[in-house]
């Protein structure tokens, strides 16, 4: 029987998923809901330094192959999160902190404060494409995303995982740059920018026009990138977008993640899609002979 | 869970219910359960969680104005205009038994009535008891009155009982043999339903309200305990409100907030 357990960046994970922050994790009740439900993470709703209340609706559209989202960020900000995270802790989940900023001073507050919570590790979400005035300057500038890495290096002991966007020419260059800044890991990718009009209405059907989008319409876009970052880098990558299966998840992981995480796939499949898509690995991996994750890491590369 | 559209309606027609309060009808091919809800798509201005206040054909929802969208979208629209529809969502209430006792408050009704007339068309013997500000605000009587007999409370005595609604819930359950229990208004009222309901072991549903972004399970704005009001509910049984840390107390505001209801 295959085992499922894997480490990113020194932190133990009894499977390879974790929720993908944005996803029924603004409350502790739903994350530890998501844990019990058998991911081997969950990683928070992105925490900034005060209250934010997100777009206005239409937030979202749904459709056959994916989800496009502008919520925004809301979030109880860094002080009230602490009952949150710690209701989350107390039953058990293994949770990561995902923090923002408007600029490296506030990232490392956030960061500090939410490591001092006792999450594992924080994540830096330096690339949200539907919030105004944070992460999408952020996300096109290599030397902000070291400075950040840096300055969230320097004030928490947890390992730092740096957020980062597909939205770019050269995302291995970010990557890169997030190593400079001392990053353990790396999540790729963020959501990809994208817009959805409504033909009757003649006009954007998101209020805040621009979304990102999830699911399995961008699963090639996914493998790509940690495909490309795996070639350049040699921190551990943690895999996100349109994972929906065991078998998305094993491609993720020959493409050089270490970890995955699930967000959309969670409407497809309910919220034990990480039991299901974990049952489905470890099948996989029984069949074709793999006893644990680290062996399947990278090996498209050099096929 | 499959993908709902987002179906763009004109609307058919608009009621004045109350001075403050519409009634929307409009076409769209999917089918609902009594307490279910759509999200609707105000053009230019919000996209709203709303009860189906009508099932059959043309389909319904009825608005109380409470902020800038649902002004806007009372003081502009007029029939022919386009609306979005997307859904339905959430869970319904269970109509079973054969003796029930809907408790309503305010524009509560509108997420009721349609699990009212569903019990009255199985032949389950229903009556209604229903409160507002005022004789104004009681909206669909004449549909009530057609499933069974209907209580009234109004706050200021204008119509029906001078006082709360609960009070006449509490004396029809004291005084007849209820199996059933289904309520939706202000929680504080609910929550008195449901404790009315629980302490004489009749089975109670009922439909809680609060702020949805998503409405489809995954953004976490309308979490209560570790339920989701858009996913798991909106109706949720007395035996689960019982333990509810979350119910009749605590609410989460736009932001995440833990804020008192």
């Amino acid at each position: 029987m295959a085992s499922l357990g894997t480490e990113v960046a020194g932190v133990k994970l009894r499977n390879p998923t974790m929720l993908a922050s944005g996803f029924l994790d603004e409350t502790g009740g739903s994350m530890l809901r998501v844990h019990r439900a058998g991911a081997g993470a969950v990683v928070t709703k992105s925490i900034g330094p005060e209250p934010r209340a997100g777009n206005l609706n239409p937030t979202l559209y749904e459709f056959d192959v994916g989800l496009l989202n502008a919520v925004g960020i809301p979030n109880p900000g860094i002080a009230a999160y602490e009952e949150e995270v710690t209701y989350a802790l107390r039953g058990g989940a293994a949770v990561i902190g995902s923090v923002y900023g408007r600029n490296a001073e506030e990232y490392a507050a956030v960061a500090k404060r939410m490591a001092s919570y006792g999450v594992l590790a924080v994540e830096l979400n330096l690339s949200c494409p539907h919030a105004k005035g944070l992460g999408t300057e952020i996300a096109q500038d290599p030397e902000a995303v070291e400075e950040i890495t840096r300055a969230v290096k320097k004030v928490v002991q947890v390992p730092v995982i740096s957020k980062l966007s597909p939205n770019v020419a050269d995302i291995a260059s970010f990557a890169e740059a997030a190593v400079r800044g001392g990053a353990d890991a790396v999540t790729a990718i963020n959501t990809v920018k994208a817009i959805a009009i409504e033909p009757e209405l003649r006009m954007p059907i998101l209020r805040n026009v621009y979304g990102g989008l999830s699911g399995p319409a961008i699963k090639p876009v996914g493998l790509r990138c940690v495909y490309e970052i795996y070639e350049r880098v040699d921190i551990p990558i943690v895999g996100v977008g349109g994972i929906v299966t065991g078998r998305d998840a094993i491609e993720y992981l020959m493409a050089g993640a270490r970890a995955v995480q699930i967000g959309t796939a969670i409407l497809d499949r309910g919220i034990d899609v990480f039991a299901k898509v974990c049952a489905e690995m470890e099948a996989w991996m029984d069949a074709h002979g793999y006893a644990k994750v680290e062996d399947l890491v990278g090996v498209a590369h050099g096929a | 869970m499959a993908r709902r559209p987002m179906h763009i309606v004109p609307l058919l027609g608009i009621l004045d219910e109350t001075h403050d309060t519409r009634t929307y009808r409009f076409r769209a091919d999917f089918t609902a359960k009594p307490g279910q809800f759509v999200m609707v798509w105000i053009p230019k201005h919000d996209e709203l969680p709303m009860a189906l206040s009508y099932l059959g054909d043309p389909k319904g929802v009825t608005i109380r104005e409470y902020g800038d969208a649902t002004e806007a979208f009372a003081a502009e629209s007029v029939k022919g205009d386009l609306v979005g529809i997307r859904g339905p969502y959430g869970n319904a209430f269970v109509i079973e038994g054969s003796r029930a006792l809907a408790v309503a408050g305010g524009v509560g009704i509108a997420s009721i009535i349609a699990a009212v007339e569903a019990c009255a068309d199985s032949g389950i013997e229903v009556e209604t008891a229903f409160g507002a500000r005022t004789e104004g605000e009681l909206t669909f009587l004449d549909r009530l009155k057609r499933c069974g007999p209907v209580h009234l409370a109004t706050d200021d005595g204008s119509a029906g009982h001078h006082g709360f609604v609960t009070d006449i819930a509490a004396n029809l359950l004291a005084g007849r043999h209820f199996d059933m229990v289904l309520t939706c208004g202000p929680e504080i009222m609910m929550k008195k339903v449901v404790e009315a309901a629980n302490a004489r072991g009749i089975p109670v549903q009922a439909s809680l309200e609060r702020y949805m972004k998503c409405g489809i399970g995954i953004c976490d704005a309308c979490a209560f305990d570790e339920y989701l009001v858009c996913y798991d509910g909106p109706i949720f049984w007395g035996d689960v409100l019982a333990k509810s840390h979350d119910f009749g107390r605590w609410r989460r505001d736009i932001s995440g907030r833990r804020v008192k209801v």
